[in-house]
């Protein structure tokens, strides 16, 4: 997978994929983000990390239009096109955004809820078509939840709900994925089985920005990662470019040692504190 | 982070086998199914009561009104009965009619914009609120503002329940009953001092139907002005569906999914306050309608709101029919205010529904 060492470029469009600068975002006089580039390159799973409050929730919500950025001079691009200027509808057909904590208290079942996504397919009027039902089915597989169909939500661990909003994103059909915690909260295995549909989907082309807590498994499984620190961009590129120590103790206020995996050949972090 | 659990959460697996839900068939008959229900319910309902009336009369009344009496071949029927049919207690069904099944769809509407499985027009204040209002119009004499000034009531308690719900920080559904709670009492009780103020007659029954809610007084005006609200604000807020159903997993996801979601909340509060305000002005503040029947036809259909809110809308008609139908026969010949009886059934549905959502305080 080609990744690019390189800080975010400013400016010059990226071929593909997700390209966003100069996003600040503000609450109460306090600055959230502060000036983020943040790139994610087409057909790639790329991880967005950094400690608690780094501000990493927030930059995937203003990227999905979902909170406007602060000022205008914000500017998030996507294949070229302007994402934030967009009408509503044609982004939600173009991007999807999996919330770290969307839960319901309706009784509703594994299908219903990821028909949902099928929403800005078809007129708020009509009712679901064949062509819903089937792509709802799909993302339902690619998940690996057909046989939890008919289960209603509430009924399902946290993996298992986990993957649901996963296939209601997919069913949007989306070009652009973004995933706030996407394994928070699970154990090991729906971790894995997580991001394994993240390479999946990055295997079919799909733009994949996942905000990611831990450090090792983001190092195993991102082909680009982008580290926040307060609100600004402290490294951004290849993973073994940037879990350095130089890079990482700074930002988490540790001594972090990084070893090879011994089958995979990819960065694993231990941390110590900083005496 | 990672953690030493290897077995998937347990208590998730044990789950699988017991929930595993047959798909709901037969979703195509609830509606025709309730519909003919309801016919038959305002048909058979008008005949309960003192002057042993029949269905076949019931029919004969209403086809000599339209003037199908000789089309059909139906003998007319006597002053008297006809009547008690076409004047006092066609008019009194079709409002709890009409006025049960606006209340049902407000409820839907309510409780998935809020996310508030409490909420309904009564528990936020809105029927009380559209009750000062059509009191305070009656007072002044402008009868013909009575709608307008009950949708007036009704959005100035709705935005001051959200208000108080969110002055003090996030507004969860505990916090928005009370605040709904809070504005209903002061508005309750602004509407019998109105009343105690300017009545000449029997204030305490008048402020009783105003506060518990009756039709027993319904006239066709009220069929025409519950009837017509309901058909043009029920079908618009009807076909919103899929907006609804965006909603499921919150604001965010409903935003992500292409929905404005402060202009259709606006929009949609500002339809059930108007159609809360147009019940209200015939009926009173009836309590539970719309906290009740969406979680009743819920258990039966599921969360779709496609279905839910036509289905809700019908069923709450049937509903607040035989409701009324037992305020005016089970004491007779004393009658009691509907409101009793929606509330008798409705209050333990409330206190079942706090218990099993302890955790959204």
């Amino acid at each position: 997978m080609t990744t690019t060492s390189l800080p975010t470029s400013l400016g010059t469009a990226s071929a593909g994929g997700l390209d966003a600068a100069r996003v600040t975002w503000a609450a109460g006089g306090r600055l959230i983000l502060d000036g983020v580039d943040v790139t994610a390159p087409a057909g790639a799973v790329s991880g967005l990390l950094g400690p608690n409050g780094s501000g990493k929730s927030t930059l995937l919500r203003v990227l999905a239009a979902v909170q406007p950025p602060a000022d205008g001079a914000a500017r998030v691009a996507f294949d070229g096109a302007d994402l934030l200027g967009l009408p509503r509808r044609r982004r939600a057909r173009l991007l999807a955004l999996v919330e770290q904590e969307a839960s319901t208290d309706l009784p509703v079942t594994v299908l219903d809820a990821v028909l949902l996504g099928r929403i800005p397919h078809r007129s708020l009027l009509a009712g679901e078509g064949a062509d819903d039902r089937a792509a709802a089915r799909r993302a339902l597989a690619t998940v690996g939840l057909t046989d939890l169909a008919d289960r209603e939500v509430a009924t399902l661990s946290g993996g298992e709900r986990q993957r649901v909003h996963m296939a209601r994103a997919l069913a949007q059909e989306p070009a652009l994925i973004l995933l706030d915690e996407p394994t928070n909260h699970l154990d090991i295995a729906a971790q894995l089985g997580a991001l394994r549909v993240l390479r999946t989907l990055a295997g079919q082309g799909v733009t994949v920005l996942a905000a990611l807590h831990d450090l090792t498994l983001a190092a195993q499984h991102c082909d680009h990662v982008v580290l926040l620190s307060g609100g600004r961009v402290v490294a951004a590129g290849d993973v073994r470019d940037v879990l350095v120590p130089d890079v990482v103790d700074p930002v988490y206020g540790v001594r972090t040692d990084v070893l090879t995996h011994p089958r995979t050949g990819r960065p694993v972090l231990t941390f110590s504190p900083r005496d | 982070m990672t953690t030493t659990r290897t077995v998937r959460d347990p208590a998730a697996a044990g789950t699988a086998a017991t929930t595993a839900r047959p798909a709901r068939r037969g979703a195509a008959w609830w509606l025709p199914a309730s519909a003919v229900v309801l016919v038959a319910s305002v048909l058979v309902a008008v005949t309960v009561g003192p002057a042993a009336l029949s269905v076949g009369d019931v029919a004969a009344s209403v086809a000599g009104h339209l003037g199908l009496g000789p089309v059909l071949g139906l003998e007319p029927l006597g002053t008297l009965r006809d009547g008690m049919v076409w004047e006092l207690r066609l008019p009194r069904v079709l409002t709890a009619a009409a006025v049960g099944g606006g209340l049902a769809l407000c409820g839907v509407v309510m409780q998935s914009l809020t996310r508030n499985p409490l909420a309904d027009p009564y528990l936020l204040g809105l029927s009380s609120g559209a009750s000062l209002g059509a009191v305070l119009v009656l007072v002044a004499g402008v009868t013909a503002l009575l709608p307008v000034a009950a949708f007036v009531g009704a959005v100035a308690a709705l935005v001051a329940a959200l208000a108080l719900a969110g002055a003090s920080g996030t507004i969860t559904p505990t916090r928005t009953v009370l605040a709904g709670l809070a504005v209903s009492q002061l508005a309750a009780a602004a509407t019998s001092f109105v009343i105690f103020w300017s009545a000449t007659g029997d204030s305490y029954r008048e402020i009783l139907s105003w506060l518990m809610g009756s039709v027993a007084g319904a006239t066709w005006t009220s069929v025409a002005i519950t009837g017509v609200a309901v058909l043009v604000l029920g079908t618009l807020l009807a076909s919103t569906g899929s907006v609804l159903d965006a909603f499921t997993f919150g604001d965010t996801a409903a935003a992500t999914l292409g929905v404005p979601v402060a202009r259709v909340r606006w929009l949609l509060l500002v339809g059930v306050a108007l159609l809360t305000g147009a019940l209200v002005s015939q009926s009173g503040s009836i309590g539970f309608v719309g906290l009740i029947l969406p979680h009743a036809v819920r258990m039966l259909t599921g969360a779709r709101h496609r279905l839910l809110l036509p289905l809700s809308a019908l069923c709450g008609a049937s509903f607040l029919i035989w409701a009324d139908t037992l305020a005016r026969t089970v004491f007779a010949p004393r009658e009691v205010p509907v409101g009793i009886v929606t509330a008798a059934v409705g209050a333990p549905v409330f206190a079942l529904l706090l218990w099993r959502g302890r955790r959204l305080a």
